[in-house]
């Protein structure tokens, strides 16, 4: 199948959060993709908005499934979550697990007074009523498919799918 | 018959964590660089997280200990772990129960971890090759043996003060013999890649053929500080001292308790660590302990984030 261009699709949705009327917020990426996507429209913004970054690894829910393998990065929120107008950028928006392990992480930081969600890709598959603001593009990946975001040296996104059998 | 590292599942996953000894540089590493994430949770406000919700984790103290207790204790509970304390030197092996029964009936109670410190060598090993698969043990100290998370957090020390371990001298000082620390920080060491580690100690207070774990022996404080970076005091153990080690405490200061003079002689920006409780005025003086160089209480804090990096790669790792 054949897949978008990650840039272009980072560009509608970059328009479409800065053409939202909507209250300022902190941008918050999650590891990894995530993290490239909310550095880039926190540039993009000018470093107008703070920006921070969650690992959410301690906070899933397959934990005791897939135990902890892959290097946990460090949670970085340097600026006040209680009572902040929070974005959470995230990659790859499926079932909607990751979203709700950020939001469990983010509560213990502080009470936000409002999180919204944007995600590059919604290739659907919820198995929970979590939902995004802001969508680059929706897609309709089949279930033993993995979908991953990937930069290159230059620094050029890249959307890449492979068999779900063949990951990690 | 191949011999394989009990700690080990046959797929070289971390089951148990009862030494450092014969662990790859990969699971030491990826114990700290778990840790690093750690100590981000600790300085937040809420220092508590999920991970272990619902595990038991029993802390087995069959020798008294505070600090390493406590350590694990908050560990566990950052951790969101249920944390069961025994203070079996004064309960049931005093009425006569032998280890494995103690260990048999706590498993009863659906333990999902021990941490476990013991006066004899070996009692971690042999708790861990009696439980069943999915229960973890970690090793909290046995007799003169291992002590491989206090090793693990002087590592995460080391790599934080001095960001990696090539092109460090590391000298470990004091009570080489009775230290079961001494021995787990020389094999990690070792395998994490340190080209000089040194011990210093009198003859009395080294094991024989040391020199076979990899380390340079020196007796001479002022020869063995020179250019080093790392200095690891170890504490005078005066409860194992059996016998004429030393001639007196005095004495043993004198020759080889860390001033600020003999500091001089290391490398200006050398560190000095401590695994704790310190005997001042005997291995290390006030000025010292105290001192700029000084990262003793960092460490402590450090213990922390290491102790639930090995909990929970542990926790996570099921057979």
């Amino acid at each position: 199948m054949k897949l978008p261009d990650a840039e272009l699709v980072f560009q509608n949705l970059a328009k479409e959060i800065l053409s939202a009327d909507n209250k300022l917020f902190a941008l918050v990426g999650i590891h990894t993709g995530g993290v490239w996507l909310a550095e880039r429209l926190h540039h993009e913004m000018a470093g107008a908005l703070p920006l921070g970054t969650l690992d959410v690894s301690f906070y899933r829910d397959d934990f005791d499934k897939i135990g902890l393998h892959a290097q946990v990065e460090r949670s970085k929120i340097p600026f006040e979550v209680e009572g902040a107008h929070i974005l959470l950028v995230d990659d790859v928006l499926h079932t909607g697990r990751t979203i709700r392990a950020a939001i469990n992480e983010l509560f213990d930081y502080g009470r936000p007074a409002s999180i919204s969600l944007a995600a590059l890709v919604d290739r659907g598959g919820r198995e929970l009523p979590i939902a995004a603001q802001y969508t680059g593009v929706e897609l309709a990946i089949p279930a033993d498919k993995m979908l991953e975001l990937q930069r290159d040296k230059s620094g050029r996104l890249n959307l890449v799918l492979y068999d779900k059998s063949s990951a990690e | 018959m191949i011999n394989r590292n009990p700690q080990l599942d046959e797929n070289g996953v971390l089951q148990h964590l009862l030494t450092t000894e014969g662990l790859p540089a990969a699971i030491l590493l990826h114990i700290l660089d778990t840790a690093e994430s750690f100590v981000g949770v600790t300085e937040r406000d809420v220092k508590k997280i999920p991970l272990l919700r619902g595990k038991s984790i029993f802390n087995l103290f069959f020798e008294p200990s505070t600090r390493t207790r406590t350590t694990f204790e908050i560990a566990a509970k950052r951790l969101s772990a249920d944390v069961i304390n025994l203070n079996i030197a004064v309960s049931a092996q005093s009425k006569g129960e032998t280890l494995l029964d103690t260990v048999n009936n706590l498993s009863a109670m659906n333990a999902d971890m021990f941490v476990v410190r013991h006066s004899q060598s070996g009692a971690a090993h042999l708790i861990a090759k009696h439980v069943q698969s999915d229960i973890h043990v970690i090793n909290a100290g046995d007799g003169s043996h291992a002590h491989p998370t206090q090793a693990l957090l002087d590592m995460f020390t080391i790599r934080r003060y001095k960001h990696n371990f090539r092109n460090l001298r590391v000298a470990i000082i004091g009570d080489i013999l009775h230290s079961r620390v001494a021995r787990s920080q020389i094999h990690a060491l070792t395998t994490l890649g340190v080209p000089e580690v040194r011990v210093i100690a009198p003859k009395t207070l080294l094991p024989k053929m040391v020199e076979r774990l990899g380390v340079h022996v020196y007796h001479d404080m002022a020869k063995g500080l020179k250019g080093i970076d790392v200095l690891m005091m170890l504490r005078l153990q005066n409860e194992r001292m059996k016998g004429a080690n030393l001639p007196s405490a005095e004495e043993y200061f004198k020759y080889y308790g860390l001033t600020p003079e003999k500091l001089a002689l290391a490398r200006s920006d050398a560190i000095v660590m401590h695994p704790g409780p310190m005997n001042r005025g005997v291995e290390i003086d006030s000025a010292v302990a105290d001192g700029r160089q000084s990262v003793i209480l960092p460490q402590v804090t450090f213990g922390i984030a290491v102790r639930m990096a090995v909990m929970s790669i542990l926790a996570g790792n099921q057979a």
